[in-house]
């Protein structure tokens, strides 16, 4: 087993074996339910397109509330010294700790595919508009939990982390909201840095490589900087 | 086995590591002794790769930490100050984790798990999460996990801070047993600690090495000296250099001076009966004995004089 995976394992079982895991999947499912419920039965409206539209707001909190423990509570409680006095290099402890809080993540993503199979008893839902979206929300949210774990390594408090992450994730999201202020350049710089916009662009249906393509570059970058973070601020 | 040249830490304006330099053999037990904010901790951080050094060099068998810190953490096992578990997980599982980080070959992972179970008494605790663990336990979970990879080095940063009598005593038990095979680098404030399981102290204060010795000589070096204890009345500015000029006199020191009362100790080799000369050196200057008797010398002595600090044994 490599350290890589050794580290995720770890991360994994601690996440099951505190209640963190259970309230993060539980509160997901409660919100993402009662949406999803009220557009079926109120409003007649039986498809996941409401479901996409809210669900990268619930990962805003969701992401940082998994990855704010990552690197803070190991500098908290002076396990950092542990792990990286072992023969374990600093970008595998940042990888570990960001593939686990992935697997979380997409296990509260395939939770939703059961309204999926509601939506499909009821009408004929666009499948492919559906797996589409589904692979938005992965890249969407793993660009989100990239820069949780960033925030995670800037403070020994948590709930710094926490405050930290969210507001670097609003602000990617908010880019392209208050384009008509902007100057054209400005304008088309702050829609390609977007969070949201590609995601609409894939939930839509059509994936494209470039958005891929950003999403990549996100989570490459702010694990980037996460690792380069750690290296400065580990003895702290 | 570890070589340290010329190491200095600067965190900001503090200079917590002052250009500090030492050889470690290749076995024993070699004590880092000082008072608190020394800079013990800086010192082994450094050695162990955790933290890059200001100034200076390690090396670990002629592998130099900069440029080879990954080979050096596979023969070092660290023991950090406060010894971190991740409180949440059973022991087991942290030792499988910690074997796993270590890289500890699959073949024979299983084996120096149940090794490091029973050569630290876990048996009875195997299944328990760890922060339901007394201090005592949680401190043998701390070295099981230190030296599972069997490594060739321990370093091992205050490991009986706030542990109780008996447990101390296990402890010192086990770090003295495990300094038979392998070399042990093991900090700590306290003397006794130093007195109970090393063969070699290095002392540091304010980041300094102000000793390098074998206990034996540490030890001898004082304990071959008489030491007397004087307060004396004397109208002079020069009092402790005047008896600097009587050629048995090996050093003094002053303890502390109010008005024209000096308080302070002479020493010299055991083997001289230099009394009655100070006696008459004293009558002959016309100063007021006011008190004189010879002073047992401890280690704790010297270890104050040489941090010129008192000491506390918060743990004992
Ligand atoms: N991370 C740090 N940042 C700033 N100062 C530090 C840090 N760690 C230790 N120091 C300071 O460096 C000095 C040496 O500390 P330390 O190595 O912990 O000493 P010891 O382990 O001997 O008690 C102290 O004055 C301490 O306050
Ligand atoms: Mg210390």
């Amino acid at each position: 087993m490599n350290n890589i995976s050794s580290i995720t394992k770890k991360e994994l079982r601690s996440y099951f074996y505190s209640p963190a895991a259970y309230i993060i999947l539980g509160f997901f499912l409660l919100v993402t339910g009662w949406i999803f419920g009220s557009h079926l039965f109120l409003m007649k409206v039986a498809s996941l397109r409401n479901l996409f539209g809210i669900i990268p707001l619930i990962f805003m909190f969701l992401a940082p509330a998994l990855t704010m423990r990552a690197i803070a509570e190991e500098r908290e409680s002076g396990t950092i010294e542990l792990i990286c006095t072992s023969p374990v290099k600093d970008n595998e402890i940042i990888l570990g700790k960001f593939y686990s809080s992935f697997v979380i993540l997409a296990i509260a993503a395939t939770i939703t595919i059961f309204y999926g199979i509601i939506v499909s008893f009821i009408g004929s839902p666009d499948w492919g508009t559906i797996i589409a979206g589904y692979i938005g929300l992965l890249l969407l949210g793993g660009a989100y939990l990239a820069i949780g774990i960033f925030g995670s390594t800037i403070s020994k408090n948590q709930i710094i982390s926490f405050i930290a992450s969210f507001f670097i994730i609003l602000l990617f999201y908010l880019s392209d909201k208050f384009l008509y202020l902007m100057p054209g350049w400005l304008s088309s710089i702050l829609r390609f840095i977007s969070l949201d916009y590609h995601f609409q662009n894939i939930a839509r249906g059509v994936i494209d490589t470039r958005d891929i393509i950003y999403y990549l570059s996100i989570i490459i970058l702010f694990l980037y900087f996460a690792k380069q973070s750690l290296t400065e601020r580990k003895y702290e | 086995m570890i070589k340290v040249k010329d190491l200095t830490k600067d965190y900001g304006n503090l200079r917590a590591v002052d250009n500090i330099s030492f050889d470690i053999p290749d076995s024993g037990i070699i004590g880092i002794l000082g008072p608190n904010g020394a800079g013990k901790t800086t010192t082994l951080q450094m050695i162990t790769g955790f933290m890059p050094p200001t100034e200076g060099e390690v090396y670990v068998d002629n592998l130099n930490i900069a440029q080879n810190s990954l080979e050096i953490r596979k023969k070092i096992g660290y023991l950090p100050e406060g010894s971190p578990t991740y409180a949440d997980m059973n022991v087991v599982d942290f030792l499988y984790f910690i074997a796993h980080l270590k890289n500890v070959h699959s073949d024979i992972l299983d084996k120096r798990v149940k090794d490091m179970i029973r050569t630290y008494g876990l048996e009875q605790v195997v299944g328990k999460e760890i922060n339901q663990l007394s201090k005592g336990f949680k401190q043998r979970v701390s070295l099981a996990g230190a030296s599972i990879h069997n490594p060739e080095i321990l370093i091992l940063d205050e490991p009986t801070n706030g542990l109780d009598p008996n447990q101390i005593v296990e402890i010192r038990s086990l770090i003295k047993e495990l300094g038979q095979e392998k070399t042990i680098l093991v900090s700590t404030h306290i003397l006794r600690e130093v007195e109970a399981v090393c063969d070699h102290v290095i002392i540091i204060d304010k980041g300094k090495i102000v000793a390098d010795n074998s206990l034996e000589e540490v030890q001898s070096s004082f304990h071959n000296l008489t030491q007397i204890y004087f307060e004396i009345q004397a109208d002079t500015d020069r009092l402790m250099d005047e008896f600097k000029t009587i050629p048995e006199v090996k050093n003094t020191q002053l303890y502390d001076k109010e008005a024209n009362i000096y308080k302070l100790y002479v020493n010299y080799a055991k083997d001289k009966e230099l009394r009655p000369t100070l006696y008459d050196f004293i009558k002959k200057k016309d100063w007021v004995i006011l008190e004189m008797r010879r002073h047992q010398q401890t280690l704790e002595d010297v270890f104050r004089r040489l941090t010129e600090k008192d000491q506390e044994d918060t743990n004992e």
